[in-house]
């Protein structure tokens, strides 16, 4: 679940205020949004895709809070590596990021088949 | 690509809340919410699109990635052959008529998204249109749909259905939880398209799906089908939401002594693992996943490793506790039961799409797995949307017809009110319609202690459940579980058989005589209806 935002980070846009489907942040005008209803979030990464300064970070926990801090997530890499492999905003040109879902078939079909040799 | 937001809606705000009125009012902004805006708006209606959460980022279609049922209609026979083998898996409750009109109109409609949605092309240059990844279709619908002129209402959940003195349903009622006060929506047509009912069960992307359309339907006087066929689960890393399976079709799993448990992947996994998570902890290796789809993944399903990378877990080379969670009727396939070929759940003014609507004639017995779903999605969605637009413009079309809300449980309680909380109904709901020995095992004397238990539970949401003070959409997303429930259990107690998802261990076999779908009628009391007829053929008694 949601576990942190990135003050250092956070502009203040609110566009995971808006995008959360289950309505977990609070805008706190101008600053960054306050988790107001952590208990509510659905561990679904959306506000980390729409989040364009990679300021959210969401535990993978989703029954429990994993408590982290921003020194331990700016130092880790993981921020913002899902809008980057989405290939979202500034990575959208980057052909190694570029939509590959389309070889879901293929690997349905080799998962098939080696099971099928098991 | 910068990502353009739309601000909630700052049209009118007031404590009081805001009254609006369109051609069309579609409630849920997932796959099919948006198929059935965006068919409403091309066939000239005005259109308001309500959503709980997000247009864009709720709902079970946001978190994935769906293939849809894609077949060619060249070469000749390829879509018969399709068809057959499909209807072969709906054991007896399919129909090829409907199956036939899904493929045909997901192959005209999906490449209407081209302008919005970056179709890549394969290694022969080959646009593929099959698989879409969720959030950039979702992107794509909303961003489609607002520039077709329909006006989007994010964080508006809707809490029921208005109707007129006649019984058509003329708008609906519900909460704006960002800005404020209530809203008010009167419509020509009404689409439903709320989604399914996953009961809370942690499944990516579900929160919101508690069913509250299927109760608002149901309020209005629509019938319900194939609600026993609501026992899919689909595996996840523990104590995580990602319900992304393909990755699965690699896995060898252990128990916790290190033992290989022989769960070879295929339609019979489901009640393999179950089995073998009642006896204990199921640990799962995905070593033997091929180099290249591992360096693929990410640009693939770009959340699938995102719960892996942060326990610090390689699933590659680590053993990981996986979970079952239960999807309900999400990929289960019951739902409200479509009563004619444009969506109309049989009351003027209502209409039913994607997982709100029985799949029955696409899937029967069986769940549609992605590709089924999401061509029923979009088709009825689209067919809603066309039908509600046709229904609001006919000549005899009364504008602005006054209404009363037509929501009780959850919303107007009968007795004393305020003296049960949301989450206490919530658990029970759970409690009978997630755990493995009640669901994936089921049985004729356990199905009826879980309904006698759920009983207790509607009585208390009918005579208790949510007052002035108490979160009026907490409260009627519980009862919206607990008529699921109700539903689910009613109906998995009179096919007293074994048919494709619906397992009995007391009836193990299929029964000939029940090669018929089971109709539910009512809220309060409710009647099991067998249909004499499959789809257009008559049943032999």
């Amino acid at each position: 679940m949601i576990d942190l935002i990135l003050t250092s980070r956070c502009t203040g846009c609110n566009a995971c205020v808006i995008v959360c489907p289950t309505n977990v942040f609070e805008p706190r005008g101008g600053g960054p949004p306050a988790i107001a209803r952590q208990d509510a979030c659905q561990t679904c990464f959306m506000c980390e895709l729409y989040c364009p300064a990679d300021a959210l970070y969401v535990g993978p926990d989703c029954e429990a809070p994993s408590p982290t801090d921003e020194a331990t997530l700016l130092a880790s890499g993981r921020l913002g590596q899902y809008r980057r492999d989405s290939g979202w905003d500034e990575w959208a040109d980057d052909p190694r990021y570029a939509n590959q879902h389309w070889r879901m078939d293929a690997i349905f079909a080799r998962a098939r088949a080696a099971s099928a040799r098991s | 690509m910068v990502v353009r937001l739309t601000s909630p809606d700052t049209a009118a705000r007031g404590a009081d809340g805001v009254t609006l009125a369109a051609d069309v009012l579609v409630i849920g902004g997932g796959l099919a919410g948006g198929w059935a805006a965006i068919a409403a708006a091309r066939a000239g209606a005005s259109v308001i699109l309500v959503e709980k959460g997000y247009f864009g980022a709720s709902g079970v279609t946001a978190t994935a990635g769906p293939g849809h049922w894609w077949v060619p209609p060249d070469p000749a026979g390829a879509r018969s052959q399709a068809i057959a083998q499909r209807n072969a898996r709906a054991l007896g409750l399919g129909d090829p008529r409907w199956m036939e009109r899904i493929i045909d109109l997901t192959w005209r409609t999906l490449p209407t998204l081209a302008p919005y949605y970056d179709f890549p092309t394969n290694e022969a240059g080959v646009t593929q249109f099959r698989g879409l990844r969720g959030p950039e279709y979702l992107r794509a619908l909303r961003r489609l749909a607002s520039d077709l002129g329909v006006r989007i209402l994010d964080h508006h959940p809707a809490l029921e259905l208005v109707a007129d003195p006649d019984g058509a349903v003329v708008g609906a009622k519900g909460l704006r939880r960002q800005a404020g006060g209530d809203w008010l929506v009167r419509a020509g047509g009404v689409v439903l398209a709320t989604g399914g009912c996953a009961f809370r069960s942690r499944l990516l992307g579900a929160h919101n799906n508690t069913g509250d359309g299927l109760l608002m339907g149901a309020e209005a006087g629509a019938e319900l089908s194939g609600m026993e066929f609501s026992s899919y689960y689909t595996v996840a890393p523990a104590r995580t939401t990602m319900t992304r399976s393909m990755s699965y079709g690699f896995a060898r799993y252990f128990d916790a002594d290190g033992r290989r448990l022989e769960i070879a992947p295929g339609p019979d996994v489901t009640r393999a693992l179950a089995a073998a998570l009642l006896r204990g902890p199921v640990l799962c290796s995905l070593e033997d996943t091929p180099q290249d789809i591992r360096a693929v993944m990410p640009q693939v399903q770009p959340n699938f490793m995102l719960p892996f990378d942060r326990m610090g877990v390689d699933p590659y080379r680590d053993r990981f506790e996986i979970t079952l969670t239960g999807e309900g009727t999400v990929r289960g396939v019951g739902g409200l039961r479509l009563a004619d070929d444009d969506g109309g759940v049989g009351v003027p003014g209502l209409y039913a799409a994607g997982d709100t609507a029985s799949r029955e004639p696409v899937a029967g017995a069986n769940s549609g797995g992605g590709a089924q779903n999401s061509a029923w999605a979009l088709s009825t969605g689209a067919w809603a949307g066309e039908a509600a637009a046709r229904f609001a413009r006919r000549p005899t079309a009364r504008r602005m017809s006054r209404g009363e809300g037509l929501g009780r449980v959850g919303l107007r309680p009968a007795r004393r009110a305020g003296a049960v909380a949301p989450g206490e109904i919530e658990g029970a709901v759970k409690a009978e319609m997630l755990p493995y020995d009640k669901t994936v095992f089921r049985s004729g004397p356990r199905l009826a202690r879980s309904l006698e238990t759920l009983e207790e539970a509607w009585k208390a949401s009918r005579d208790h459940l949510g007052d002035g003070a108490a979160d009026r959409l907490r409260s009627r997303e519980a009862a919206a579980m607990a008529a699921a429930a109700r539903w689910c259990c009613t109906s998995a107690l009179a096919r007293n058989e074994s048919r494709g998802m619906h397992q009995r261990t007391d009836a193990p076999a299929s029964d000939p005589r029940l090669a018929r779908r089971l109709r539910l009628r009512g809220v309060d009391r409710i009647l099991v209806l067998p249909e004499r007829t499959v789809g257009r053929e008559e049943i032999l008694p």
